[in-house]
């Protein structure tokens, strides 16, 4: 006993050595870098080095932890200690959407954007209330067993197998598309490429050694994320206010965003760019009213134009005249197509929103909506989070309850680390573009604002819509990712650091892309194969279905995302509000309440995924194109003003109702089932 | 095969403690995010709402389960369901 706790210590400490050595060895290869970009090494190849040094260094982890041993390939032989498991959830569960895409939506959207910083991190308070011991207790191997187990046949062990599929691939698929993004911005490769290059790094490591060497893995990456987020915030919070604590001093750069909102709004340039915006968006919207109309009329006036200016012998006017009729929609398609853009221009004719304003609408009837909204999207993201069987299935992983215990704490922590200075990067940004862009001159801009409108002009455009020569707000489009990728160049830090954010972006994609991956082929191999169809297999076999089955799931998903499907965000959020619905009230149930039964579980996951499902494919309008061939403008039918994005809030009760109504009617679980359920209650339960 | 007493005591103790930390948990996130209009003086520059939803909530969530965490292991101790080894 006292031998088994004194080889924990020791390996604990051990491992705190190896990472040690492991940081220590990461920041000299950038400090390295920074030394051989100054003695005048290429962008590019900062950014092969990177790729390739990452991702060789993964799955030179994922090579020395190979194993064929269920447990370890399972669970990593249940020895992860406390903190470093900790370290691993954290990278499991923040992914590119975290990394990169959070800081962006609380830019673009200010308090709204925090329904994710509160979602993502108040769920590991359920998980930690709810879950985390009594699974550990359990001790099995995926989510689906633990159902199997406790319900009692193969039905729930099958709904459970269906909805972490479901989930777990909708979730793969966005985080394979950001390792694409990443890499192609990261080396320059197509696409395509990029997609399979990061798999490649994913599949050595997950196929050879399991959750062992994922769990490794991921360690290894979470430094390298919470390094690559913190070092641009850091010192772009030291050029703006000389401290280098951002979390703590943004506060009153907040206060400078906000008078500078107010100033903004008022400002009689600023109203004309938007007083331009909003005629462009009437006269399309006017347009689009009558479209043969406007056509043919359209072209009328062009002609008339190009006829008068030829007349008058006017080259100027020809050449306008001759170009507007060249750039004239052909068709009514077309037509269609490039008004409803010029239509959405009304979006950039709209005043500053308070960033630091909760609810912020035009009227009291539209702030009740977007609270109502606000707070169905937190409850969908932090009971998803508490579902989500990728994470849940990590705490299977700990050596004991207590450091069940221990582990969410230390996940939570590690998580809350990035989550409480995305916040506080979104503020510095805005403070930049307030302050430094907006007033300057178009012909005196900050080098970084033209990198970026070269990069990518759906990142970044300023186009001088007055004509005065000086950048108004409202002239800047300016897309959430930015936030996250341009800081070290706003920050005027070298471009190593650049390299460093897209590794650290690579890292946070590759990380939660391994967890999903070993959740999907487990749920196959270890559930579907082993407990339901060939229940005699040899461990060997199972280990080796697993991994082939891994392969298969990584190519079909890479090919989807290949496709760019069109809504990356939303199928995040649709993994969240699937499995709130469909896992938590019967793992919650199954754990608190002896008396559901197999039957109300099935029903119950079955109903909750099923109204879900059905709220999603009515409402969401990409969803409702594909199913129903209802074209996108056709306004939804919401339910009581609920956006589909927050679809769980109508199927998280509907499994609890469910689930209580049918156990009261069925017979109840039998005594060695309601003794399952104590055993779970106590760490270490000596009856009587 | 019967639960003692004690048992069932410590599974009350649990119940009890889950729930508070629940409440605290409900009271942080969606009463805050319910008066969040209403709650928007200034603290330390930020509106008290803003902070709250940016830091503050994340803080008590933190807090919450390592207070669990120690809660219960004490509990364990106390009732004798402590595992034996690590």
């Amino acid at each position: 006993m006292f031998g088994q706790d004194k080889s924990i210590k020791s390996f604990t400490s051990q491992l705190a050595k190896v990472y040690g050595f492991y940081t220590g060895g990461f920041l000299t290869v950038v400090i390295l870098l920074a030394i051989a970009e100054q003695m005048g090494l290429s962008r590019a190849w900062i950014g092969y080095i990177f790729l390739i040094l990452t991702v060789a260094l993964y799955a030179g982890i994922g090579i020395m932890s190979r194993t064929n041993d269920a447990d370890e390939y399972y669970v990593a032989g249940r020895r992860v200690p406390a903190v470093f498991n900790g370290m691993a959830t954290g990278a499991d569960w923040m992914s590119a959407a975290s990394f990169i895409g959070m800081a962006g939506t609380l830019y673009l959207t200010g308090y709204s954007g925090l329904a994710f910083i509160m979602g993502w991190t108040g769920g590991y308070c359920l998980v930690a209330l709810f879950l985390a011991p009594y699974l550990r207790k359990f001790g099995a191997f995926t989510i689906p067993d633990f159902l199997g187990a406790r319900y009692g046949g193969h039905a729930p062990r099958f709904v459970g197998i269906v909805i972490a599929i479901l989930c777990s691939f909708t979730y793969v698929v966005a985080q394979i598309y950001g390792v694409g993004l990443i890499t192609t911005r990261l080396s320059g490769v197509d696409f395509t490429l990029g997609i399979f290059v990061g798999l490649g790094g994913i599949l050595v490591c997950s196929f050879l050694g399991g959750m062992r060497a994922v769990t490794w893995t991921q360690v290894a990456q979470y430094i390298i994320l919470i390094i690559a987020y913190m070092t641009p915030v850091v010192w772009l919070s030291v050029k703006q206010t000389g401290i280098p604590l951002p979390q703590i001093v943004y506060g009153f750069q907040l206060q400078k965003v906000s008078e500078l909102e107010v100033k903004l709004n008022a400002d009689p340039k600023e109203l004309e760019v938007r007083g331009i915006f909003k005629q462009r968006a009437d006269d399309a919207k006017a347009k689009l009213a009558d479209l043969p109309k406007a056509m043919t009329e359209g072209k009328a006036k062009l002609e008339a134009d190009l006829a008068a200016a030829r007349a008058a012998n006017d080259a100027a006017a020809t050449k306008k005249a001759e170009d507007g009729l060249a750039k004239f929609p052909k068709d009514e398609t077309a037509a269609k197509a490039a008004w409803a853009k010029e239509a959405a221009l009304a979006a950039r004719a709209a005043p500053i929103a308070a960033h630091g304003e909760a609810f912020a609408a035009k009227d009291e009837a539209a702030r009740n909506i977007a609270k109502k909204n606000f707070l169905a999207l937190i409850l969908c993201l932090m009971v998803g989070t508490a579902a989500l069987p990728h994470i849940l299935m990590r705490y299977y992983t700990t050596p004991s309850v207590r450091a069940a215990r221990a582990s969410v704490t230390w996940s939570l922590f590690f998580i809350f680390l990035l989550y409480f200075t995305a916040p506080a990067l979104a503020v510095l940004v805005k403070y930049v573009v307030y302050h430094d862009v907006v007033g300057t001159a178009f012909s005196a801009l900050p080098a970084w604002v033209a990198n970026w409108q070269a990069v990518d002009p759906s990142l970044l455009s300023l186009s001088d819509i007055n004509g005065d020569g000086i950048v108004q707000r409202a002239e800047i489009a300016i897309g959430g990712d930015i936030v996250v990728l341009a800081t070290p160049e706003i920050a005027g830090l070298p471009y190593v650091i650049s390299g460093l954010v897209a590794a650290g972006g690579l890292a946070a994609a590759l990380s939660t892309a391994d967890g999903l991956l070993l959740t999907i082929a487990n749920a196959l191999s270890h559930d579907l194969y082993y407990k339901m169809i060939d229940p005699n297999a040899p461990v060997g076999r199972r280990v080796m279905l697993s991994k082939t089955l891994l392969l298969v799931v990584a190519v079909l998903a890479a090919l989807v995302a290949a496709q760019k499907p069109a809504d990356i965000l939303f199928l995040v959020s649709a993994a969240f509000s699937l499995a709130a619905a469909g896992f938590f009230p019967a793992l919650t149930l199954g754990i608190f309440w002896k008396r559901a039964t197999g039957i109300a579980a099935t029903l119950g996951m079955a109903a909750g995924v099923a109204i879900t499902f059905y709220y999603m494919a009515t409402t969401q309008p990409w969803l409702r194109e594909m199913f129903f061939g209802i074209p996108r403008a056709v306004p939804a039918d919401l339910w009581w003003d609920i956006n589909p994005i927050s679809a769980g809030i109508f199927g998280i009760p509907l499994g609890f109702i469910v689930i209580i109504a049918v156990s009261m009617v069925t017979k109840a679980p039998s005594v060695e089932i309601q003794h399952l359920v104590e055993d779970v209650r106590y760490p270490n339960l000596k009856r009587a | 095969m019967q639960l003692t007493q004690k048992h069932q005591e410590y599974w009350n103790r649990n119940l009890k403690i889950t729930a508070i930390l629940l409440g605290l948990w409900f009271v942080v996130t969606f009463v805050v995010a319910w008066f969040a209009r209403e709650l928007s003086f200034s603290f330390f520059g930020w509106p008290f709402s803003f902070y709250m939803g940016a830091q503050g909530a994340l803080i008590v969530y933190v807090w919450i389960i390592w207070y669990y965490a120690r809660y219960m292991n004490n509990l364990d101790n106390e009732y004798g369901v402590e595992e034996g080894e690590e």
